[in-house]
């Protein structure tokens, strides 16, 4: 049996950053991992480190991760290829451009810097991009890192300050006596706490439904492939505006690209499907002429929750102090969960966050019916 | 409507489509190269004119039956060469032909993908002129060109034997052939050989004639260096204590076959541990089956067994299909084919123990071997991943690389499994099973999709 302070469910980079900031701060941790930490979403996202985009409600939080990544090495020991590329939002129409524009204003104040350029700037600038696009938006400080490396690291990070860390350790049991949480893995593995911390990614609806908080998540499976090592040529990391397809090119010269939905082969595993790979094959060439020719030679997908207004669910929980939730990235939370991570260490320590989430409180689902 | 599909035009695929349209059948077989006969029984291009002895040997005769059943049967099929099954998912094979993409839909499908050669890396082996054994045969039967003037052959297993012997037919000049494996162990093998006295009898032939023609035959011989500047210049092995030299300008190696197993993995079988193949198979039971309805599992790429074991294979499989869908087949003959595939497995066992694993490879592999030539990672980098902890063969891979590249694994993941469970000291049943992705091979950009 494991008494600590903090037991944490889930080890993706979620769980993983609370856990850092909790031992950081002298708690002790547990962190039950099913699998591998970092195995599920966290380590085979397309691994984009962007603010650009993000509901305005994001921001906040999303600028104080960026001052986190800023401290990686010192923080998890390593740098995660992570880099400051910019990020650069492609608009396909100018529709399209006049909704950058637009996002431009709305964010401003929040630190973003965002660049306006129309077609012949784009050209001038990224002249790697192709004619298809009427203009972008570019954020200098925006980049890109290596997600395989990344949110393992964080984990072994807080192993190393104290924190129990359980891999293969899945949690078949919770129950709360009055006093605190008693948790039992599979593995016959008892853990007691006050707190829990439910960072279970897409699974994470099982806990909450535990407590009586059904919340309407789903599961998807963003498709991503990569291609062989090319010579060096985008210098930014990019998107398009009202979706469609995102590319990147990693220092050894692969690029990494994603776009479009696979399908899961159970619960925790998923392909990118055909459909979604020769889509990106085809869009890949319009946006990106040089990758003509080239090859892809792996693709891969993952299992992420989403929630239908595509907005996490991040702090306490309404039924049951001590329990505090955050899940339900909507595909987007690699980039904002190292602070995500400090804010359940301030609720657990402070009792408050020093960062507004009050946009993701559960409590927005109150009138789904309980089930 | 969903075709009966035959993925791969070896001796195996053909056997399996001959049978199936000898029961009324229309089959669909796909195949990556633009000639039938698969790896084995390559055939040379359209215009070259050696005859079937001068490529085949003594396997010109099963060659010509092989490659003319395919011919006599392509009206009776829907062959398409040139195709390569990159995906499976949802009931239908996604195919890759001249640049463009296609589905295909399947209501069954014989997996029939065979095998390449099992590398076990030496430093210097990513040096120019160095090839795999099985590169250096299909670079003679097709092409008609060797790999070098002075060759040497290193490794172990019966195609060492073969392929250095194909060469000196042919004229090129063989340095010297260096088996990992003992003589003693041939002796001790010789039970289970004995089993197939024809294939026994080939075997020992090819050696004595290397001798008789004055080739060195090295027993016990473990290449430790590859040498050269532009290319392969020298190269030094060692036997017991004794280091020697040799000049040569190529090598081929290889320490026997490994499956081509991600069709079936990507299909959705199940795999289990296969100790005689050290590798994971897809599970089958005696006629082919899979683990998944309506998926069939011959030749080499369920397990290694050999061209003839395959030829029997295919046909046994595709009767298995032809059962399932409530044909009426010759009793008679499923059992003579189950008991001769039987009697070539346990000569297998033998082949196994007269070509040994090198089991000191991995632990003796230095530090700064490369180990994953297309990601470039070491000996050195995987042993430290494991030594952080992880012992899952994915996981290594999400970590430093290996197995990640353009090649998916398909040539250094038996070498990585080798070392992760030797530093793992965990036994290489014991480190999971690297998954397969699609693409199976490189897909295009720009890459047509058929309507
Ligand atoms: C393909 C893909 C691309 C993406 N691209 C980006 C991007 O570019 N930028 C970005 O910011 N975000 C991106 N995301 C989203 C981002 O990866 C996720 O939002 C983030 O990793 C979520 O972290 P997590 O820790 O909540 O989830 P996960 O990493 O999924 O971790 C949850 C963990 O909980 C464990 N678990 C579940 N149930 C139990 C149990 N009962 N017991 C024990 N453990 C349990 C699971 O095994 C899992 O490891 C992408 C996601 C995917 C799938």
């Amino acid at each position: 049996m494991i008494e600590v302070d903090v037991v944490i469910l889930g080890g993706g980079i979620v769980g993983a950053s609370a856990a850092l900031a909790l031992s950081r701060q002298g708690r002790r941790v547990a962190l039950l991992e099913r699998d591998f930490c970092g195995s599920h979403s966290s380590g085979v996202n397309y691994g984009g480190v962007r603010r650009q985009g993000r509901p305005l409600s994001q921001l906040p939080l999303s600028q104080r991760a960026h001052g986190i990544w800023a401290r990686l090495p010192e923080l998890i020991g390593i740098d995660g290829e992570y880099q400051r590329s910019g990020h650069l939002k492609l608009a396909r129409s100018l529709d399209d451009l006049a909704a950058l524009h637009a996002y431009a204003d709305s964010s401003q104040g929040f630190g973003l810097d965002l660049q306006m350029l129309d077609r012949e700037q784009l050209q001038r600038r990224f002249p790697w991009v192709g004619k298809i696009a009427e203009g972008a938006s570019f954020c200098p400080d925006d980049g890109h890192a290596n997600p395989r490396l990344v949110s393992p690291a964080f984990a072994r990070a807080a192993r190393l300050l104290g924190a129990t860390v359980l891999e293969q350790s899945e949690v078949s049991e919770v129950e709360h006596d009055g006093r605190r949480f008693i948790l039992r893995t599979q593995t016959g593995l008892e853990v007691r706490a006050p707190w829990l911390l439910n960072c279970a990614g897409a699974w994470a609806g099982n806990l909450a439904a535990r407590f009586g908080e059904t919340v309407p998540m789903h599961a998807g499976h963003p498709a991503m492939l990569v291609t062989e090592p090319l010579p060096r040529v985008m210098d930014a990391s990019t998107g398009v505006e009202g979706g469609g397809i995102y590319a990147r090119q990693v220092t050894r010269g692969n690029c990494v690209l994603g776009g479009g939905q696979g399908f899961a082969l159970d619960h925790a595993r998923a392909r990118p499907g055909q459909a979604a790979v020769l889509e990106i094959l085809r869009q890949a060439v319009e946006l990106y002429p040089f990758l003509e020719g080239a090859q892809a030679i792996r693709t891969w997908s993952g299992t992420e929750g989403y929630l239908p207004d595509r907005q996490p669910v991040i702090g306490p929980s309404r039924t049951q102090p001590g329990l505090l939730h955050a899940f339900g990235f909507a595909g987007a939370g690699f980039q904002i969960a190292p602070a995500v991570g400090e804010v359940l260490a301030e609720l657990v320590c402070q009792g408050q966050s020093s960062t507004p989430i009050e946009a993701f409180s559960i409590t927005r689902f109150q009138s789904t019916p309980a089930v | 409507m969903s075709a009966i599909v035959i993925v791969g035009a070896g001796p195996a695929g053909i056997r399996a489509a001959q049978t199936l349209v000898a029961h009324g059948l229309r089959p669909c077989l796909l195949d990556e190269a633009a000639r039938g006969g698969g790896q084995i029984y390559r055939r040379q291009p359209e215009n070259f004119r050696r005859s079937p002895v001068t490529l085949y040997g003594f396997e010109a005769r099963k060659a010509v039956a092989v490659h003319q059943t395919l011919d006599r049967l392509r009206e009776q099929l829907d062959y398409r060469p040139d195709t390569l099954v990159w995906n499976a998912e949802d009931g239908a094979l996604d195919t890759l032909q001249q640049g463009r993409a296609g589905r295909l839909a399947y209501a069954r499908v014989i997996v029939a993908t065979g095998a390449t050669d099992r590398v076990l890396p030496v430093p210097g082996w990513t040096l120019p002129g160095v090839y795999s054994l099985g590169a250096a045969q299909i670079a003679l039967k097709y092409q008609g060109c060797a790999i070098g003037q002075r060759v040497v052959f290193a490794g172990s297993g019966p195609l060492l034997y073969l392929v250095a012997y194909q060469y000196a037919k042919a004229g090129a000049k063989v340095v010297a052939v260096l088996d990992s494996a003992p003589f003693s162990a041939q002796c001790r093998a010789l039970p289970g050989l004995l089993k197939q006295p024809l294939t026994l009898a080939k075997g020992l032939y090819y050696r004595s004639w290397l001798m008789a023609h004055g080739i060195p035959v090295h027993q016990d011989a473990h290449l430790q260096q590859i040498d050269g500047e532009q290319r392969v210049q020298s190269l030094c092995w060692r036997q017991g204590t004794s280091l020697h030299a040799l000049d040569c300008d190529a090598l081929a190696l290889a320490h026997g076959l490994r499956s081509e197993t991600q069709l079936a993995d990507l299909l959705g079988c199940h795999f289990s541990w296969n100790p005689l193949n050290r590798a994971w198979l897809p599970d089958r039971d005696t006629a082919g089956r899979s683990s998944v309805a309506g998926v069939y599992l011959a030749g080499d790429g369920a397990g290694i067994m050999g061209a003839d074991a395959a030829e029997m294979a295919g046909e046994r499989a595709a009767l298995a299909l032809l059962e399932d869908l409530g044909r009426a087949v010759d009793p008679q003959r499923t059992a003579f084919l189950e008991a001769r595939l039987q009697r070539i497995d346990t000569f297998r066992q033998g082949l196994e123990q007269a070509f040994p694993f090198p089991e000191r490879w991995a632990p003796d592999a230095p530090d700064t071997l490369m180990l994953c030539r297309c990601e470039e990672v070491s000996v050195g980098e995987v042993r430290a991943v494991v030594r952080e902890g992880h012992w899952e063969i994915n996981r290594v891979k999400a970590h430093c690389r290996v197995g990640m590249g353009r090649c998916q694994g398909r040539i250094c993941g038996a070498a990585a499994a080798e070392i992760i469970a030797s530093e793992s000291g965990l036994g290489l049943d014991g480190i999971g099973r690297l998954r397969a992705q699609a693409p199976i091979k490189p897909l295009p950009f720009g890459v047509e999709v058929a309507p």
